[in-house]
């Protein structure tokens, strides 16, 4: 654990406001946050049913998606006043993301998808960095496979092992486990949350499903701290 | 990561699309390097061809091009003839004695200097008109081979690969020796010590069998249009039927007999006639081939000769050059163009195959936004893609071209006496469309500090524009679909479950 700001925030929304417009050019407002914060290293859960904005949210959080209105901070960076090239290379030197599916590229191998998340960021490339990820998330057998003959549990720990060699300060994982057999799924929450754990990595997951939610020691419900309710 | 590999991962994934892309454009590019070796390599060598040792060409009045097409390539309609006392002017008093001596004859002519002689360094009469198969049957001097470099910067001369040049008399063979071009010999697998006859007017023509011919001589390959012609004594051309002028009944100074039977010294013990030389009344000459004393004095020369009444002097690289222009860089540049829009036509289904995938990588390039790549990354990763299937084509197609051309050299050396091997490539002088006087100054300048030989022209391989070319169109091609990939929309992409 770094020592000189333990009790910083990682993360902090203020008064993020998001909405899409529709086909039929009406406004879909998702996302009107007051306040919403993560601290340096801390794990939390957002839980929500599917539609009320959590991956929209993750967007935004990540700079893949603007606010409309309102302030998000990431590592002390308030990321909608970067131009979106700087935002880009910090998404890729500081953020690690996880997707519910089809995470990897199935062109490269196992091994060359783990090194594709280092690929654009500042930091070094190396190999080794990969291997000892994929080792750590018991795959050190399967390097050059390619996705598509892979379990898709096997696919979404290379995709943790990829989230993770950046060295990112911030973990997002959308729905991890949503398309992973329920035998798997409790190792690949594991895998993820002992890994975050070690590397001193903030971890924000969201989720519709109680059971992954329940681990935590904080959870929030994004119907809380969002004051748009749909989906429902 | 390289993009570079990130993209060749991408050509990889699509397998047989890029297969056939590239290979299309493999096939314009292979189409490029044929139409410009063998247009260029021709051209080139008939430039080269032009000057082989001799920068005038004297005969008859007509065309001039015919006349150069006739001496210089062999090809083309025989000419008219001019009489031997005109091949004569070019000589001085000396050499005509020396040769009337070697002829063994009392006379040959008036022994005085030519009038051209002043300005002439050598002068070779050739006679044509028969043909050994299909093969130009050239009646000439000793001095063809002896006194020609037909590669003035190399100075490279004829070579024999086997025997000797011709004697103009000789113990063996008295006035019938002959010499023959390599790709004569290999055709007709004729050794040393064979006897030939030669077809007088075309290739179906009659055979002069009254004597033949003893080869005592095979050339060496040389590239020139030599390799296909067969060389005999001028003074045993001139004993063949019909070769004399017949001379006038009424012309009552002529001393010397016509040519038959008759006892001189030179006599052949294997043949029953016994054959002694014409005089020079009866005697023409197709053409001379005249290497002037320098080129200040070429054009006076030339002049001077077309303006008289009797012959005409055509200079052989200005006959080229012009053939050049006029007829066959038109025909290269149209052939040209087809197969560059062949390797556009190429271009544009790499841009068709490219495009047709962009739908299927909207979700690999937002992956590759998510983990930081930017607009400007995934863009370059398509336009990569673009050139290595353009310029991986490409490359395939110009070892490919130059393969086949490796393969074919022998039928084409065989077909134009141009020698193409498989890394020969033509070069463009730049100095011909550029005013590059300068920096062949600077060349030269820094080459004399290191002690280099000075350069006169700057070299440029036609084929190296195929790389810019190649880069140029990859980008045109690339364009649309790296567009796509940079207004790739990713959080959409992400969302959108395929
Ligand atoms: N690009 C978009 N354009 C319009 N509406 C969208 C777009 N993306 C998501 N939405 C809508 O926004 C809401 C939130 O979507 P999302 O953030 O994906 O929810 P979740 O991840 O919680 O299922 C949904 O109603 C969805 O239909
Ligand atoms: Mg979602």
């Amino acid at each position: 654990m770094k020592g000189d700001q333990p009790l910083g925030k990682m993360l902090s929304l203020e008064n993020v406001k998001k909405s899409y417009v529709e086909p039929n050019g009406d406004l879909l407002p998702v996302l009107d946050i007051d306040h919403f914060d993560v601290d340096v290293g801390e794990q939390m859960v957002i839980v929500g049913r599917s539609g009320c904005g959590k991956t929209t949210l993750l967007h935004v959080i990540s700079g893949i998606s603007r606010a409309d209105e309102g302030t998000v901070t990431v590592d002390g960076i308030q990321i909608g006043s970067l131009a979106e090239s700087v935002r880009d290379r910090f998404r890729a030197d500081t953020i690690g993301y996880v997707f519910q599916t089809f995470n990897l590229l199935p062109g490269f191998s196992a091994l060359e998808n783990v090194m594709l998340g280092m690929t654009f960021s500042r930091g070094r490339r190396e190999a080794g960095r990969a291997r000892q990820l994929l080792d750590r998330m018991g795959l050190s057998h399967r390097l050059s496979h390619k996705p598509g003959t892979m379990s898709v549990g096997e696919q979404q720990r290379v995709a943790v092992a990829r989230a993770l060699a950046n060295r990112p300060k911030l973990l997002l994982a959308d729905e991890p486990t949503a398309n992973v057999d329920p035998g798997n799924q409790q190792q690949i929450v594991d895998l993820i949350r002992e890994t975050c754990e070690e590397e001193n990595v903030a971890l924000l997951l969201v989720t519709h499903a109680p059971e992954v939610a329940n681990q935590f020691q904080r959870i929030d419900r994004l119907e809380e701290v969002n004051k748009i309710a749909i989906g429902s | 990561m390289s993009r570079w590999k990130i993209a060749w991962r991408s050509v990889q994934r699509r397998g047989l699309a890029s297969a056939l892309t590239g290979f299309s454009m493999a096939l314009g590019v292979m189409l490029v390097v044929g139409v410009v070796s063998i247009h260029g390599l021709v051209e080139e060598s008939f430039r080269n061809n032009s000057s082989i040792g001799y920068n005038m060409i004297v005969g008859a009045k007509g065309g001039s091009l015919q006349l150069v097409l006739n001496t210089v390539y062999y090809l083309s309609e025989p000419v008219e003839n001019i009489p031997y006392s005109y091949y004569q002017e070019f000589l001085s008093a000396q050499q005509i004695v020396d040769y009337r001596d070697q002829v063994g004859m009392e006379e040959l002519g008036e022994e005085r200097d030519g009038q051209f002689n002043l300005f002439t360094k050598l002068a070779i009469p050739v006679c044509l008109g028969d043909y050994y198969g299909r093969f130009r049957v050239v009646g000439t001097t000793p001095g063809f081979f002896d006194n020609v470099i037909y590669d003035p910067l190399e100075g490279k001369r004829y070579e024999f690969g086997q025997g000797r040049n011709f004697r103009t008399s000789s113990d063996e063979h008295g006035y019938f020796e002959c010499v023959v071009g390599a790709n004569v010999a290999r055709e007709h697998k004729l050794q040393i010590g064979a006897k030939i006859s030669a077809t007088h007017g075309d290739p179906e023509g009659e055979l002069h069998d009254e004597h033949p011919f003893t080869i005592v001589g095979i050339l060496k390959p040389s590239g020139t249009p030599n390799d296909r012609a067969v060389f005999v004594n001028i003074e045993g051309f001139y004993l063949m039927d019909g070769h004399a002028k017949p001379l006038e009944k009424e012309d009552d100074t002529g001393t010397t007999a016509v040519a038959g039977e008759a006892e001189i010294p030179n006599e052949n013990p294997e043949s029953k006639k016994v054959f002694r030389p014409i005089s020079v009344r009866e005697r023409e000459v197709t053409a001379v081939l005249v290497k002037t004393v320098n080129q200040v004095v070429t054009p006076g020369l030339s002049e001077n000769i077309s303006e008289g009444p009797s012959a005409q002097a055509a200079l052989p690289v200005k006959e080229i050059y012009g053939l050049f222009h006029a007829i066959v860089g038109p025909i290269q540049q149209m052939l040209l163009l087809m197969t560059v829009m062949i390797c556009l036509v190429s271009g544009i289904s790499i841009l068709v195959s490219i495009y047709n995938s962009m739908s299927d990588r909207q979700q690999e390039i937002a992956i590759m936004r998510a983990l930081g790549a930017g607009r400007s990354t995934v863009m370059s990763v398509v336009f990569f893609e673009s050139i290595i299937l353009s310029l991986g084509g490409g490359l395939l197609g110009w070892l490919g071209g130059h393969f086949l051309i490796g393969l074919a050299s022998p039928q084409i050396e065989e077909r134009t006496g141009v020698a193409i091997g498989f890394v020969d490539f033509p070069a463009i002088r730049l100095n011909d469309h550029l005013d590059v006087q300068i920096i062949v100054d600077l060349i030269n300048v820094l080459g004399r500090l290191i002690g280099a030989q000075p350069v006169q022209n700057l070299m440029l391989p036609t084929e190296l524009w195929l790389i810019p070319g190649l880069l140029l169109l990859a980008i045109l091609v690339g364009f649309l679909p790296a567009m796509a990939a940079y207004r790739t929309d990713v959080a959409k992409a992400l969302s959108a479950n395929p």
